[in-house]
């Protein structure tokens, strides 16, 4: 570090480790301060301690949050991670949503469950940091040692005299002084706010109609749109006709976009109906003749060549062929959507030098380099506003409903919000890819496991290395039992449909199948579910605990009902480790889950009932994909179009779903995505308990459990 | 055309436009009462639920022109200060997650113990099954009928209702 940098109080740049530190200060004048700078935001950046927090001499804490939420809780947990630090007073606390600050890390968004992992010390140390701005506010006040004071409870307490300055009194004198570096953050054992259970800030504004999400923005002037997209992948507008629909009640605008045709009028309605009116030809492209089962018949063929090895142990083949018993399996999962409740949307104000963009969005910065590509500003001439999201799921991430807004605002000249029909955002979402997997497995005479191949047909999407896409192998080549020989291979078999991450990604259904087989392993073997896992984890302590924690409170091996049956799966993703235990009835044609139990390792919880509301939201968002969730192709197009074709668990369906934490001091894991990946497993399983009959594709059908 | 009137949140509104139009769009793109939300737009959600002369509702599906005369609620008009026994009950059990579908879910709720002022585990099934929550909230949800049906009983102890 340079002795001749000077403080500013919005320097946070990153480590070599990736991580953010407090204390890496440029002066405003030097060149990449400029840069820094860019993009700068928030009401109340003039007097602020640093780039998250904000002392109002109203004695108001304002905190920024630099994450988006999309329900995970992080407007939350993170302020519990400043406020640890800074000692304010929780019913004090006010939370906005910042611009784009390269003091946030250089790519601002919420992907893989990341928030509190990247979140854990930079927020603690700007807490901190803040917290002894105001301590030396105050010892300059006094005159005195600062010491000789300590912060508690929205105040500073000189402990010689007891005297006391609230934070709002010392407001003022502390945005004045340069940020200290390298405070000592809190030992776990002083912690008050970290890792008790803390209600959720957003929750009085989301119970009245309050809470602002994307499609709730409203701008003077502002216009609403909706386009029309080739129902093919990849396909473009070849002519198209807007007589009619420019006849139609409020439209104002019929404009071509690089997605399509977009209809602006005076209300979303209106836009709707007469996009509806559009008379298009569409050039359809190489797409048009894509259907589900030639997709199929060429993954089934594929399957049959050695594809690019992912994971090699031992010699596989070998140890397959002198197995005493051998049995092998084909799996599959479909391609699926997103389906968020708040359908995709955008809302653009492209002026001649400036651009302005309200959107709810998983990927801030990415949303920004999209307003950037469309317009051909530069980036400090767009500013992006964060909304709350009705739901990502890894949707939002992506930046295409951005330009497509951003596209119609520049085009028309006025503010648009352009909303995506739910039609238009389950028929042209980036799915998760559907997939096809075949696995062998050997058992020596006493029924443990000798070998394993997993063979991967599935879209690449992702992480490609040698000709293996990390993200698409994940949950089989990161298998963590103890297998002596194990061979993992992959094709990269792309038709064309779009594919991105979907909450859990490439673990969504590899768990399913992973867990699946080496159930069908133990079977095979004449082994117990649970201790066959039990013994082949002996290696892999956190997973071994909550494998053990879960068995314990689903009372595994107790006897059931009558045609009830348990199944356990696992997962290790996102830094945490996962189990579950599921109980279901196959009877009378209705396949029911009565309960799931979960256990959970995500190392130093925040906030427990945030991870307790996500770990019950991954099990539901995982039990709609296992049972109902599927999106199929004809002639290149989606078949599936709303609700009713696309269906979603509901509350009658509803298991009682228990949560157990694993006490840890380990680093913070994620958890949006940690239960998502062994419901399907676990249920698959349990039918399997309960029935005989092993589920090898989803969405289950009770029909083929017949 | 002339103006349809009906009654919003307790005053007299008039609204010029397509009759066909539905109810959804008129209060979030023409009256700026963007708390009742857009999901599927076929009455397959329930984000958009209001109420209509005390019934619950799919505003994405209900014209316009059917309003006319008729009592229209919306989650910014079921209590004064976010205070009915359902919001409540919501808060208290921390229900809601991304939050989107939650005004149709508490305007459902509410419309449930209007009618039924204990409901039993099914009475939530079978009033509720028709509001999807993306987030998984069901467990919560039902929890906090539950609540809002104490909380109900201790301001009305006789029949609940608006």
């Amino acid at each position: 570090m340079s002795p001749v940098m000077t403080f500013d109080r919005r320097g946070f740049l990153k480590t070599a480790a990736g991580g953010l530190l407090l204390g890496f200060h440029l002066s405003r004048g030097s060149k990449l301060s400029a840069a820094v700078s860019d993009n700068a935001s928030g009401n109340v950046s003039d007097n602020k301690l640093n780039a998250w927090i904000h002392v109002g001499t109203d004695d108001y804490v304002t905190l920024f949050i630099h994450k988006a939420e999309m329900g995970q809780g992080t407007v939350t947990s993170l302020s519990m991670l400043l406020a640890e630090e800074l000692e304010c007073d929780w019913k004090k606390i006010r939370t906005e949503f910042p611009g784009i600050d390269r003091a946030f890390g250089g790519n601002q968004g919420v992907v893989g469950s990341q928030s509190i992992r990247s979140s854990w010390q930079p927020l603690r140390q700007a807490g901190a940091s803040a917290r002894e701005m105001l301590i030396q506010a105050a010892a300059q006040k006094w005159g005195v040692d600062k010491d000789q004071c300590r912060a508690e409870n929205n105040a500073v307490i000189n402990t010689a005299t007891n005297a006391r300055l609230s934070y709002g009194e010392l407001a003022e004198a502390a945005a004045k002084i340069a940020p200290p570096t390298g405070v000592a953050l809190k030992d776990p054992s002083r912690f008050r706010i970290i890792g008790k259970p803390r209600k959720r800030l957003d929750t009085p504004e989301k119970t009245t109609g309050r809470a602002m999400f994307g499609i709730d923005v409203r701008v003077p002037n502002m216009l609403y749109a909706a386009a029309a997209r080739c129902p093919v992948f990849g396909g473009k507008v070849a002519s198209f006709d807007a007589t009619k629909a420019k006849s139609m009640p409020g439209v104002k605008h019929v404009v071509q976009i690089p997605s399509g045709v977009a209809v602006v009028a005076d209300n979303t309605w209106n836009a709707i109906q007469a996009r509806n009116a559009l008379v298009i030809q569409w050039d359809e492209g190489a797409h048009a003749g894509l259907n589900s089962a030639g997709i199929r018949k060429e993954w089934v063929e594929l399957a049959n060549q050695p594809g690019a090895v992912a994971r090699q142990d031992g010699d596989a083949a070998g140890a397959l062929a002198g197995a005493a018993k051998k049995i092998d399996a084909v799996y599959e999962a479909p391609y699926l959507a997103h389906a968020p409740m708040e359908p995709l949307n955008c809302t653009a104000d492209v002026r001649a030098d400036s651009c302005e963009v309200w959107a709810s969005t998983q990927g801030q910065s990415s949303a920004l380099q999209e307003a950037v590509r469309v317009t051909g500003l530069r980036p400090d001439q767009v500013k992006i506003n964060t909304k709350y999201m009705g739901g990502g799921f890894g949707r939002r991430a992506r930046a295409d409903y951005i330009g497509e807004a951003v596209a119609a605002s520049k085009a028309v000249g006025a503010p648009v919000q352009l909303t995506w029909a739910r039609e238009d955002d389950m028929q042209q979402d980036w799915y998760r890819p559907a997939s096809y997997t075949r696995f062998a497995g050997g058992l020596d005479a006493d029924g443990w496991p000798v070998a394993m191949t997993s063979r991967i047909i599935c879209p690449p999407f992702g992480g490609m290395r040698n000709g293996v896409s990390s993200t698409a192998t994940e949950g089989i080549a990161d298998s963590p039992y103890a297998i002596p020989n194990v061979m993992v291979d992959y094709h990269s078999a792309d038709p064309g449909i779009p594919v991105s991450y979907w909450r859990s990604v490439g673990y969504s259904q590899n768990t399913f199948f992973a867990e699946s087989f080496i159930d069908e392993l133990a079977a095979a073997g004449g082994k117990d579910a649970f201790e066959f896992r039990r013994k082949l984890l002996q290696k892999s302590p956190r997973a071994l605990a909550v494998l053990e924690l879960v068995a314990e409170k689903a009372g595994w091996g107790n006897p059931l009902p009558a045609g009830r049956g348990r199944g356990i799966a696992l997962v290790n993703n996102i830094g945490s480790f996962t189990a579950e235990v599921a109980e279901v009835s196959v009877t009378q044609g209705k396949l029911k889950v009565h309960r799931v139990v979960c256990a959970v390792d995500c190392g130093h919880v925040v906030n427990p009932s945030g991870v307790e509301q996500q770990i019950q939201s991954g099990i539901v968002y995982g039990l709609s994909a296992a049972m109902k969730g599927e999106i199929t192709i004809d002639r290149g197009r989606v078949q599936q179009a709303n609700f009713h074709q696309y269906d979603v668990l509901r509350i009658d369906e509803m298991p009682v779903v228990e949560v157990y934490l694993v006490p840890s001091q380990a680093a913070p894991g994620g958890i949006g995505e940690a239960s998502v990946p062994p419901i399907a497993a676990a249920v698959g399983n349990a039918i399997f308990a309960a029935t005989g009959k092993r589920v090898r594709k989803l969405p289950m059908r009770v029909e083929d459990l017949a | 055309m002339a103006a349809i009137q009906f009654t919003l949140n307790g005053k007299p509104q008039a609204v010029d436009a397509v009759p066909a139009m539905p109810l959804l769009w008129v209060l979030r793109d023409s009256l700026g009462l963007t708390g009742t939300k857009y999901g599927c737009g076929m009455a397959l959600c329930g984000a958009c639920t209001v109420h209509i002369n005390g019934q619950p509702m799919r505003s994405c599906s209900t014209p316009l022109s059917s309003v006319a005369g008729k009592h229209v609620t919306t989650i910014e008009g079921l209590s004064p200060d976010g205070d009915h026994p359902v919001q409540r009950a919501w808060v208290e059990e921390d229900v809601p997650q991304c939050g989107y579908c939650q005004s149709g879910q508490i305007m459902t709720a509410a419309a449930l113990l209007s009618k039924t002022s204990r409901p039993t585990d099914a009475d939530i099934d079978e009033a509720m099954r028709n509001n999807i929550c993306r987030c998984g909230a069901y467990q919560s949800i039902r929890k906090a009928v539950h609540l809002a049906a104490q909380y109900q009983a201790a301001v009305k102890p006789a029949r609940g209702g608006e």
